[in-house]
């Protein structure tokens, strides 16, 4: 069982992760309050959506980065048009309404993607850069401030609050968690318990024997795709309550970091390696550190250079890791056939 | 009942106005291995592909199992009983071995949910009747070839399948594997499954089938049992031409160009000792593991050796590397080019002239493109590969043509020695008849030449001398002009039927 573990990806992040919260604690003494732990559980549900439809898209052997602009996009049309008819009703609407539009913005990933068989990467470059021009050239998107009832609500409603007993200061855990929460057993479900799930993984191995084996690639891609703009949609509006404002931009550079979370997990880029646990901690592990620089005192600006060294150190073990894995598997080969003929 | 497992009839398929097959006709009755032999492009992927429901046909009839079958998909196919074991597996490197050999069978039931246990439980009795011993639990990727082939055959066989299509499915093992595999395809004929052999490896597929048919440019040229066929006809109806392999009849020249004394690699070969002339191919027999690739990249500076001395011409040489050994004047064509001769994704030109950079740059080391230009021209005439443009990538060219190239590479840096490992491996008839055709006219003209090889009768006519190497030795020296094929066949299978 331990042997097993320690084989895993999995368990290095989450040594990882152990490693640095208690340095942390060391240091501020205030890591392991239920205050932080919260705030650091409310910063991750942002990422922590992208991750999952993120990890499924690299895990076929695809990449998608336009998912910020999806997000912007859909968050902001959503919000502008339901401010134009003064929309009172509920959060159930906006929310429909963002999943549609993100889903039609990863049609157009899917189709391109899928049926015209064009790199991926390419692809949403391309789109994402459509998205964010029709979003601030078109649309002429400013921020909102002004957002419909629902969303105030919404992002004050808390599952869990929290008050620390010397300054008093609160933290809530936002209803935003519940559907990360959702999303993650929803892709958990697909991708282990649903023969459309094996396929993503088969598909990420070989294609064209996934095609043979009786797959339908067409359709898992198109699900992918179309998935992870549906996601972004969410993710767009669960952003804009908690920040109580619609902004066009800030979103944009996030990408680079989710799939670097994605990788640090385990997940390999070209495909059909990788666990969405892996991926959801390799996340939580960039979110902390980002979180956690302000508990150590260290300037914000000092904030992407560590967690680029996270990044880097990382995915220089995992690659390592990979290696020697690959290396042992050679050996034990060579040694079957030497067995054979020395037999 | 029917007789026949399959019966095809006048297929005609015609893509974009080129007709690939011409009413060919191919009859396999149950139980019988059968081979179907016909040179690239003779038409064999295609009817393959008909007959698995891959492509549709133009016109003719194909019957399964006595039933017409009109619109023939790969479902219906696999539910008539028809599985195709591709060249490359078909597996999936990333999963485990339960998960390979159980999606087809789950596909086919159109099961939504993935279950471990059920996967786990198909994928046991699949292994269970071909008794291959392996770890359900194992990455794939991890397997040898062999056993990768094996999950195939195994999860080929889940559907009940009659007639299971194997095509090439030698061309990445070694001899001993190959000695199993067939032993296997004799077991599942006993239980009355017919295999469809598609090969052009002459030797093997004499061994091992009942009947033969052979396409030569969409046509039938030939169908018939075995015993009707001996290697000079199939090569004709193979091609169309006669060949005339004649030995090497070239005199090595006085002068000495490679000499190796003691030579020793810790674990892999030791103390060899042996030397080549000027104008003298050397032939290199040996099993797999008998340290005979070990040896040859030693000389080619990939492998440093712990003890001995190499000696090119009458000079005491070291190889720190590759570029060492280049420019005392060897080249290597490796086992296996498409992993280790050859940049698959970049151009046949690119590719000839890749080994000869150095001497084509010129001011400040910059590419000469006209010099380059000649010399891509030079090299595709002098070897006469086939190409529509120099620009193309290799992975566009025959098996024949690439090896070509590969050659052309380090013919191309001018060497005096030139080792060739397995020279003419997954090459047509053609193709090797004209590369052995090349070997030939290069020793005549003073290139010293060794040799590599599974293939007997090719070290038989090509090299004077042939030495055989066993568990890192060299165990004898035989003078090609007092052997025969089957006796050297014999020497070198003394390990193998110690093996099986």
């Amino acid at each position: 069982m331990l042997k097993n573990l320690v084989k895993k990806t999995e368990f290095y992040v989450a040594l990882v992760i152990l490693v640095i919260a208690l340095l942390i604690h060391v240091r501020s003494g205030a890591f392991f309050q239920t205050n932080n732990i919260l705030d650091i559980l409310n910063a991750s549900v942002v990422p922590g959506l992208f991750t999952v439809s993120t990890f499924m898209i690299i895990l076929s052997g695809g990449m998608d980065i336009s998912f910020p602009a999806i997000a912007a996009l859909t968050s902001y049309v959503t919000v502008d048009v339901l401010n134009s008819i003064n929309y009172e009703g509920s959060m159930v609407l906006i929310f429909v309404m963002a999943a549609v539009l993100g889903a039609l913005c990863g049609l157009v990933n899917a189709f391109f993607i899928a049926s015209l068989n064009l790199p991926p990467l390419i692809v949403t470059l391309g789109t994402q850069s459509v998205y964010r021009g029709l979003l601030q050239g078109a649309l002429n998107a400013q921020q909102i401030n002004m957002l419909p009832p629902a969303m105030g609500k919404f992002a004050r409603a808390s599952v869990y609050t929290a008050e620390d007993p010397v300054t008093g200061a609160t933290s809530h855990l936002p209803a935003g968690f519940i559907i990360f929460v959702a999303v993650v057993i929803l892709a958990y479900f697909i991708l282990y318990r649903t023969m459309f799930g094996r396929g993503v993984y088969a598909i990420g191995g070989d294609l064209v024997s996934a095609e043979r084996a009786g797959f339908n690639v067409l359709a898992i891609r198109y699900f992918l795709y179309i998935f992870s703009g549906i996601v972004a949609g969410i993710t767009g509006i669960v952003r804009s309550s908690m920040n109580q404002m619609v902004h066009p931009t800030n979103l944009f550079g996030i990408e680079m970091t989710i799939i670097a979370g994605v990788i640090l997990g385990g997940a390999s880029l070209v495909g059909g390696k990788g666990s969405l646990l892996g991926a959801l901690l390799g996340m939580f592990l960039l979110t902390m550190v980002q979180n956690s620089m302000l508990l150590l005192g260290i300037p914000g600006y000092w904030q992407t250079f560590f967690v680029g060294l996270v990044i880097i150190l990382g995915i220089s073990i995992t690659s390592y890791r990979n290696l020697v894995a690959a290396d042992k598997a050679k050996t034990l080969r060579d040694k079957s056939k030497e067995e054979l003929v020395n037999e | 009942m029917s007789e026949y497992i399959l019966r095809v009839k006048d297929i005609v398929k015609s893509f974009v106005g080129v007709k690939a097959l011409q009413g060919v006709s191919l009859d396999i009755k149950k139980g019988e291995v059968h081979c179907l032999a016909g040179e690239n492009g003779s038409g064999k992927s295609t009817l393959i592909k008909i007959v698995s429901g891959v492509y549709e046909k133009d016109s003719g009839t194909i019957e399964i199992d006595g039933e017409i079958q009109s619109n023939l998909t790969p479902i219906k196919a696999i539910r008539s009983g028809v599985q195709v074991i591709y060249q490359d597996f078909s597996v999936f490197p990333n999963l485990t071995v339960y998960e390979n050999i159980a999606f087809n069978s789950e596909l086919m039931d159109n099961r939504i949910l993935a279950n471990k246990n059920r996967f786990r439980q198909i994928a046991q009795e699949a292994v269970e009747k071909i008794n291959f011993n392996v770890d359900l639990d194992a990455i794939v990727g991890d397997l040898s070839v062999a056993d990768k082939q094996l999950v195939a055959i195994s999860r080929a066989l889940i559907n009940n399948a009659k007639l299971i299509i194997m095509d090439e499915p030698t061309t990445a093992l070694t001899q001993n594997e190959v000695k199993a595999l067939f032993k296997r395809i004799n077991d599942l004929k006993d239980q009355g499954i017919s295999i469809l052999f598609v090969s052009h490896k002459l030797d093997e597929v004499f061994e091992i089938s009942d009947r033969f048919t052979i396409f030569r440019n969409g046509q039938n040229v030939f169908t018939g049992p075995t015993s009707e066929l001996d290697n000079e006809s199939f090569s004709y109806f193979m091609t169309n031409r006669k060949f005339q392999e004649t030995p090497y009849e070239g005199k090595p020249q006085d002068e000495e160009m490679l000499r190796v004394e003691n030579l020793t690699s810790e674990g892999e070969f030791y103390n060899i000792n042996f030397s080549l002339n000027k104008g003298e191919i050397l032939g290199i027999a040996g099993l797999l593991g008998s340290g005979r690739t070990e040896l040859a990249l030693s000389l080619f500076g990939m492998n440093e050796p712990d003890k001995g001395k190499i000696y090119i011409k009458n000079n005491e040489v070291e190889f720190k590397d590759v570029a060492d050994s280049i420019e005392h004047g060897l080249g290597y064509v490796p086992e296996d080019r498409l992993t280790e001769g050859l940049f698959l994704e970049q151009s046949i030109g690119l590719n000839i002239v890749a080994a000869n950079l150095p001497n084509l740059s010129g001011t400040m080391d910059t590419i000469d493109g006209e010099a380059t230009e000649n010399e891509i021209t030079t090299w595709i005439d002098n070897l006469s590969i086939k190409v529509a443009d120099p620009k193309l990538p290799v992975q566009t060219l025959s098996g024949g043509n690439q090896q070509r190239v590969v050659l052309g590479k380090w013919l191309a840096t001018k060497p005096d020695v030139l080792i060739l490992n397995g020279p003419t491996v997954g090459v047509d008839i053609g193709s090797k008849h004209d590369i052995h055709t090349i070997l030939k006219e290069l020793a005549e003209e003073g290139l010293a030449i060794i040799i590599i090889s599974d293939d007997i009768p090719e070290l038989i006519t090509l090299s004077s001398r042939i030495l055989l190497m066993r568990d890192g030795q060299i165990n004898e020296e035989i003078n090609s002009a007092e052997t025969s094929v089957a006796e050297l066949t014999e020497k070198i299978s003394l390990d193998i039927d110690q093996v099986v």
